[in-house]
C-alpha cells in the first residue's frame, strides 16, 4: 500500500498560492472587518457580519471551483474540507450576531455611552471568528509540519479570545473564566503536540509530510518518530476534546455564549481531525493484510484506547448534567470518539463511502455541524431577564434542561429544531445523525475491529437516554410552573440557523447519496482510487 | 393493483393530516385514515398469490446507491441499477401480509377504542398512534434491512410518547426503560446485520442491503460466525417478543401504556420481535439456529411456565395479561425453532392469533379502567351482574386466550407443541417432520404452562366477571356509579355496561377469533409455501454442515450419508 503512495515533489510557491484562495478571500475580509468595525457611524460598523458572510460565501465559492485537486496526501480533501468550513461558518456567523456588542450598542443608543474605538470587541470578535476559519482551512492545505502547526494554532488563538470576551457586562467573569482556563489547557495540548511535532522532525529529518511519508515507506516507523506521531496525536486530542485531553470541554462551553459554544464545538474539533488524519496518513493505513484499514499498532492501539474512552466518558457523563450546556459539551466529547472511530478504520480501498472511514469521518463532521449548531442555536436564540426586573438587569441565556420544558408549545420553531437536532445527533433513524453513523459503522467493521463496533453500538445506547431528555423536555413537558417563560433574543438570523438546522437535519438526508459519494471522494488516497467494476445484480 | 409503499404511506399523510388539521378533527381524520388504510389492505390480500414462497409481490426503488460498490461506476449510467447501496425496497409474502393485515385491522379499532378514554393532546396521540401504524406496517413490508431497521427504530418514539403522555402513574419510568431496553438491543442487531452486509464486501465486493442478498451471503457463513450473529439479531429482537429474562420491561410498559398503546404493543409491536427471528434470525443463520435450537427452546419454556406463575399471583388485572403475553410468546418461539412445519406454522398463526385475543383482552380491561378507574381484582368482582355484555366478552376472549378448543389459541398452541414434540429426530427424507433436539420433553414441560394458563385466566374470570359484586369505593352498588360521580365527569357519556361503539370494536375481534379457531385451513395453507421454505433452508443448512463437518472429520467416507445429530 506505501509504495503505491507517489512521492511528490515540494511545490513551488505560486503552486502553494493556488491552493489558497478560499484563505486569501477569508483573510481580505478580514482585514476590512476589521477596520470597518471600528466606525464610529453605526450603520458602517454594523456592516461587520456582511462583510464576513461575503468572504465566507465568496471563499466557500472558491473552494469549490478554485482549489486544485490531485495533490497532496489526501488529494481531493482541500476543496471538500474548505466547503464545509464556509458553509458550517457561515451559519455559525449568523449566530454570533450581537453576541458582543448587543450591551455595548444598546447603552449607545440611549445615551449612556459614546462609541470608544479603543473599547468596542465587535471588530476584533469577527477578525478573530474568520481567522480561526482560515486556520481550518490553511490545515485542510497543510502539507508541513511547520504549516500544520501554525494552522492549528491560528485556529485556537482567536478562540481563546472569542471565549473569553463572548459574555458581557455582569455576565462577564464567566467566560473570563472560561477563557482562561481554556488558554491555559490549550497551551498545555500545543506545547504536547509541538514537542511531537519536533520529536517528529528528530526522527525523520523532514518538516515535509510527503518526505515524511516517503521515510516511513522506506525506513519504517519506529523510534523517535514513532513517539513523536504518538505525542502529537494526543496534544492535538485537545482540539478535537478527546480523553485525556478534554477536561476543559464543559466549563469552556459552560462559560462562552452559546454562539460561541457552538464555533467551538465545531471549528478546532474540524481542525484538529484534518491534522489527525494528515498525520495519520504519513504512515498510512497498509499495515497488515487488511488493505487501507490498518495502522501501525501502537497508532492503532492508542487511537483506540483514546476513541473507546472518549465515546464512554462523554455518554457516561453526560447522563449526569443539568445544564444543557454541559450536557451538549459531553456529547461534543462522545461524538470525537465516534468520528475517531472512522480514523481508526482508514480509508479502505476507496470505492465507497461503507468502506472509507475517512470519508465517513468527513461526512459526519458536516453532520455534526449542522445539528449541534441547531442545538446550540436554540439556546441562543433564548433568554431570560432576571425577577428583579429594571433597566439595567442584563438578560442571561437559559441554562437546565428544565428551562427548556414546553418549549414546542411556547416556540414551536425553537422546540422542533431542539426535538429534531438531538434526536438526530443521537442517531436515530432516519435522520441525518443515522446517515451519518451508518458509514462510521460499516467503515469499522470493514475494518474488522468488532469489539469497537460493540463499544460504538453501546454508546449510541447511552447516549440516547440524555439526548431523550432534551427532546422530552422541549416537546412533552409542559413549561415548569412559577418560572417565567424564556424570551426570543432580538435578533432575527438565531432563529433563522435554528430552523436551517432542523431542515437541514431532515433535508439532507435527501441528498445523501451525493453527499456521501463527496466525502469519499475528497477522503481517497492517491493510488487508491482503482474503479471497481460493479458486480451485477442478479435480477429478482 | 395497490402499490405497498401506499400502505406505508395512508397512516403517515393521516398522521400530518391529524397534525395539521384542528383538534376537534383529530379522531375523525384518524378513524378514516386508518379504515382507507384497512381497505387498501384488504385489496392487497384480495389479489395476492397467497401460499408462494418467496415474496411474490415486491417494488424497490433507489435511495443510497453511493453505499454500495463504487462510486464512479455510478456515472456510467447502466451501472446505477447494477449495484447495491440502500434502496426503498419493499415485498411481502403471506406471513408478512398476513401480519400488515392484523396491524391495519387494529388501526381503526385503536382509535375507536381512544374515543373518550383521551381527552388532552388528542391531536398529539392520533398523530404519533398513525405514525406508529406505519412504521409497524413498514417494518413488516422492508426487504432492505436499513429501511426495516429505520422503521423498526421509528416504531419506538411513538410508542414511547404514547406511554409517556398517556399512561397511568408510572408511566415515565416505564417509557423510558421500554425505549433504553428496546434500543439497545435494537444497535446489537444493526451491528449484526451491518456485519452480514460486510461479509458481502469480503466475497462480492461491494456493499448491498437487499434482504435476499444478505440471506444468501449469511447462509454462507460458517456456523461460528453465524453463531455471533445470530446472537447479534436476538439481541434485538428477544428483547421485543420479549424472551425471557429480556421480558422485565414489558409488564411494566403494557401497564402503564393506555388502552390502544397497550393493544398495538400487544397486537404488533412484540410481533416485530418474532417477526424479526422469523425473517432474518432463522433464515439467516440456520446451522447456528439448528445449532442453538434447544438453548432458546429452554429459555422459551423457562418463559413459559416463569411467566405463568407470576400470572398467577397477580392482582392488577392488567399486569396478569401482560405477563400472559410474556407466556404465549414463549410457545410462539418455541414453535419457531422446532424448525417443521408444524412449528412454524403455528408459531405464525400465534402470532395473529394472540393479537387478536390478547389484544382485546385489554380493551375489555380499558373499559373497566374507564368506568372504575382501577384494574385491582381486591376491588373488582362480579362485574356480570352490572356489565353482562362484557362479561360475555370477557369470558369469550379469555377462553380464546386459554386455548379453548374450537376457538384460535387453541390451533395455534397445538401446533406448536406438536412442532416441538416431533422436534426431536432429523429425518432425511422428510423435511417437514423435523427438528433439532427438541421433543416430548419439551413439548410436555411447555404444556404444563397451558394448564398454568387455565389456572391464571380462569381464576381472573372468576374473581372478576363471577362472584359477589364489588366496586371500588366511591361506587354506589346501587347501579349508575359512573354516571353519579362527579369525579369522572369526563366519562359521564359511558354507560354502565358497553356502549355500541365499544361492542363494535370487539366484534371483529370476536368473529376473528371464532373464524380461525373453526377453519384455520386458508390460513395454513397460505403460509405452507413460506414456511416450508424456511424448514427446507435450516434442513439444507444443517444437512450441509454435517457433511462438511463429517468431511473434516473423515475424508474418505466423506460421501456417507449423516448421521442424526
Amino acid at each position: 500500500m506505501i509504495s503505491l503512495l507517489a512521492h511528490s515533489p515540494p511545490q513551488t510557491m505560486f503552486d502553494k498560492v493556488g491552493d489558497l484562495w478560499p484563505e486569501i478571500a477569508l483573510f481580505i475580509s478580514t482585514c476590512l472587518v476589521m477596520v470597518v468595525g471600528l466606525s464610529p457611524n453605526y450603520k458602517t460598523r454594523a456592516r461587520c457580519s456582511l462583510i464576513s458572510a461575503l468572504g465566507l460565501g465568496l471563499a466557500g465559492g472558491l473552494a469549490i471551483y478554485a482549489t486544485p485537486v490531485g495533490h497532496g496526501l489526501l488529494p481531493n480533501l482541500m476543496p471538500y474540507a474548505k466547503a464545509v468550513v464556509a458553509g458550517v461558518g457561515l451559519l455559525l456567523l449568523l449566530l454570533a450576531e450581537g453576541t458582543v456588542d448587543r450591551q455595548e450598542e444598546h447603552l449607545i443608543a440611549t445615551g449612556r455611552s459614546v462609541f470608544n474605538p479603543l473599547r468596542t470587541n465587535r471588530a476584533e470578535f469577527y477578525a478573530f471568528f474568520l481567522f480561526s476559519l482560515t486556520g481550518v482551512m490553511l490545515c485542510a492545505s497543510a502539507d508541513d509540519l511547520i504549516w500544520l502547526f501554525l494552522a492549528l494554532e491560528l485556529t485556537s488563538l482567536p478562540t481563546y479570545i472569542m471565549v473569553t470576551i463572548s459574555q458581557t457586562g455582569k455576565n462577564a467573569a464567566r467566560s473570563q473564566e472560561a477563557g482562561v482556563k481554556y488558554f491555559f489547557l490549550g497551551a498545555l495540548g500545543a506545547a504536547t503536540f509541538l514537542y511531537g511535532f519536533a520529536l517528529l522532525y528528530g526522527g525523520t529529518g523532514t518538516t515535509n509530510l510527503h518526505q515524511m511519508q516517503h521515510f516511513f515507506s522506506e525506513q519504517g516507523f519506529h523510534g523517535i518518530a514513532q513517539a513523536g506521531l504518538l505525542i502529537a496525536l494526543i496534544g492535538v486530542g485537545f482540539k478535537i476534546a478527546a480523553v485525556p485531553m478534554h477536561l476543559y470541554t464543559p466549563d469552556v462551553y459552560e462559560g462562552a455564549a452559546a454562539p460561541v459554544a457552538a464555533f467551538l464545538a465545531f471549528t478546532p474539533k474540524t481542525a484538529g481531525f484534518l491534522a489527525i488524519i494528515l498525520l495519520c496518513s504519513t504512515v498510512g493505513w497498509g499495515y497488515s493484510d487488511n488493505p487501507g484499514h490498518y495502522l501501525p499498532d501502537p497508532v492503532r492501539l492508542m487511537l483506540w484506547v483514546m476513541a473507546a474512552l472518549t465515546m464512554t466518558v462523554g455518554n457516561v457523563l453526560a447522563i449526569l448534567q443539568n445544564s444543557v450546556k454541559r450536557i451538549l459539551a459531553y456529547s461534543s466529547i462522545a461524538h470525537s470518539g465516534y468520528m475517531l472511530v472512522g480514523v481508526i478504520a482508514g480509508p479502505g480501498d476507496g470505492r465507497s463511502i461503507s468502506g472509507n472511514g475517512l470519508g465517513a469521518v468527513l461526512f459526519y463532521l458536516l453532520c455534526y455541524g449542522v445539528m449541534n449548531m441547531g442545538c446550540f442555536a436554540v439556546l441562543a436564540c433564548l433568554e431570560r431577564r432576571s425577577a428583579a426586573g429594571g433597566h439595567d438587569h442584563q438578560p442571561h441565556e437559559i441554562e437546565t434542561v428544565d428551562d427548556l420544558r414546553g418549549l414546542c408549545k411556547t416556540h414551536p420553531a425553537l422546540g422542533w429544531t431542539m426535538v429534531l437536532c438531538s434526536l438526530s445527533l443521537m442517531g436515530f433513524p432516519p435522520l441525518l445523525g443515522f446517515l451519518g453513523k451508518l458509514p462510521l459503522f460499516t467503515s469499522i467493521i470493514s475494518a474488522g475491529d468488532i469489539t469497537l463496533v460493540i463499544v460504538l453500538g453501546l454508546n449510541s445506547a447511552i447516549a440516547a437516554y440524555y439526548y431523550l431528555r432534551l427532546a422530552w423536555a422541549s416537546y412533552l413537558q409542559e413549561p415548569a410552573p412559577g418560572v417565567p417563560a424564556a424570551h426570543a433574543t432580538p435578533y432575527f438570523s438565531r432563529p433563522l440557523v435554528a430552523t436551517v438546522c432542523a431542515i437541514g437535519v431532515v433535508l439532507l438526508v435527501l441528498a445523501g447519496d451525493s453527499l456521501f459519494r463527496t466525502s469519499n471522494d475528497a477522503a481517497r488516497l492517491p493510488g487508491s482510487a482503482a474503479p471497481l467494476t460493479a458486480a451485477p445484480i442478479q435480477a429478482p | 393493483m395497490i402499490s405497498l409503499f401506499t400502505l406505508i404511506l395512508i397512516p403517515l399523510l393521516t398522521a400530518a393530516g391529524v397534525a395539521l388539521r384542528p383538534a376537534r378533527y383529530a379522531r375523525s381524520t384518524a378513524l378514516i385514515g386508518s379504515l382507507v388504510a384497512l381497505l387498501a389492505t384488504v385489496v392487497v390480500m384480495w389479489t395476492f398469490p397467497w401460499g408462494e414462497a418467496g415474496f411474490p409481490l415486491r417494488e424497490s426503488a433507489q435511495w443510497l446507491p453511493s453505499l454500495g460498490g463504487n462510486s464512479d461506476a455510478f456515472d456510467s449510467g447502466r451501472a446505477v441499477e447494477a449495484v447495491g447501496g440502500v434502496r426503498l425496497s419493499v415485498g411481502v409474502d403471506s406471513v408478512a401480509l398476513m401480519l400488515v393485515a392484523l396491524t391495519s385491522l387494529l388501526g381503526p379499532i385503536c382509535v375507536l377504542a381512544s374515543y373518550t378514554a383521551i381527552n388532552d393532546r388528542v391531536k398529539t396521540y392520533y398523530a404519533w398512534l398513525m405514525v406508529l401504524q406505519g412504521a409497524m406496517t413498514g417494518v413488516f413490508c422492508s426487504r432492505d434491512i436499513i429501511l426495516f431497521y429505520i422503521c423498526f427504530e421509528f416504531t419506538l418514539i411513538p410508542m414511547w410518547i404514547l406511554i409517556h403522555l398517556y399512561g397511568s402513574t408510572n408511566r415515565k419510568r416505564a417509557a423510558t426503560k421500554f425505549f433504553l431496553y428496546t434500543f439497545t438491543g435494537s444497535i446489537i442487531t444493526l451491528a449484526g446485520l451491518v456485519y452480514v452486509a460486510w461479509t458481502r464486501v469480503r466475497t462480492g465486493g461491494y456493499w448491498s442491503f437487499d434482504m435476499d442478498e444478505m440471506q444468501r451471503v449469511a447462509q454462507a457463513m460458517s456456523a461460528r460466525e453465524q453463531a455471533w450473529v445470530l446472537f447479534a439479531l436476538l439481541a434485538g429482537f428477544a428483547v421485543k417478543v420479549p424472551l425471557f429474562p429480556f421480558h422485565t420491561w414489558l409488564p411494566l410498559a403494557h401497564t402503564e401504556a393506555p388502552t390502544a398503546g397497550s393493544v398495538i404493543l400487544a397486537g404488533v409491536l412484540l410481533k416485530l420481535g418474532t417477526y424479526g427471528i422469523f425473517r432474518f434470525a432463522i433464515p439467516f443463520c440456520p446451522v447456528a439456529a439448528a445449532q442453538y435450537a434447544p438453548l432458546i427452546a429452554v429459555l422459551s419454556i423457562i418463559g413459559i411456565v416463569y411467566a405463568g406463575l407470576i400470572c398467577w399471583v397477580q392482582t392488577d388485572v392488567k399486569k396478569l395479561v401482560a405477563y400472559s403475553s410474556v407466556a404465549h410468546l414463549g410457545f410462539c418461539i418455541l414453535g419457531m425453532f422446532s424448525f417443521n412445519v408444524a412449528g412454524l406454522t403455528g408459531s405464525v398463526l400465534y402470532m395473529i392469533n394472540h393479537g387478536l385475543s390478547t389484544g382485546a383482552l385489554f380493551l375489555l380491561i380499558g373499559m373497566v379502567y374507564e368506568r372504575y378507574h382501577t384494574r385491582s381484582m381486591k376491588e373488582l368482582g362480579g362485574l356480570a351482574a352490572k356489565m353482562p355484555v362484557w362479561a360475555t366478552f370477557m369470558v369469550f376472549f379469555t377462553m380464546a386466550s386459554v386455548g379453548l378448543p374450537g376457538l384460535n389459541g387453541f390451533v395455534s398452541e397445538f401446533l406448536c407443541l406438536l412442532g416441538a414434540f416431533q422436534a426431536d429426530t432429523f429425518q432425511e427424507p422428510n423435511p417437514g417432520a423435523a427438528g433439532f433436539g427438541l421433543g416430548p420433553w419439551y413439548a410436555f414441560v411447555a404444556g404444563t404452562g397451558m394448564i398454568i394458563a387455565a389456572i391464571y385466566l380462569l381464576y381472573m374470570v372468576g374473581n372478576v366477571v363471577w362472584g359477589k359484586l364489588v366496586e371500588p369505593h366511591g361506587h354506589d352498588s346501587g347501579g349508575h356509579g359512573a354516571h353519579a360521580s362527579g369525579a369522572h365527569g369526563a366519562h359521564s357519556s359511558l354507560p354502565t355496561d358497553l356502549s355500541p361503539r365499544e361492542i363494535g370494536i370487539l366484534i371483529p375481534l370476536a368473529v376473528g377469533c371464532i373464524a380461525l379457531g373453526v377453519y384455520p385451513k386458508p390460513l395454513t395453507d397460505a403460509l405452507r409455501g413460506p414456511v416450508t421454505q424456511e424448514a427446507t433452508w435450516v434442513m439444507d443448512a444443517h444437512r450441509h454442515a454435517t457433511r462438511t463437518a463429517a468431511a473434516a472429520r473423515d475424508p474418505e467416507r466423506s460421501e456417507a450419508p449423516e448421521a442424526a445429530p
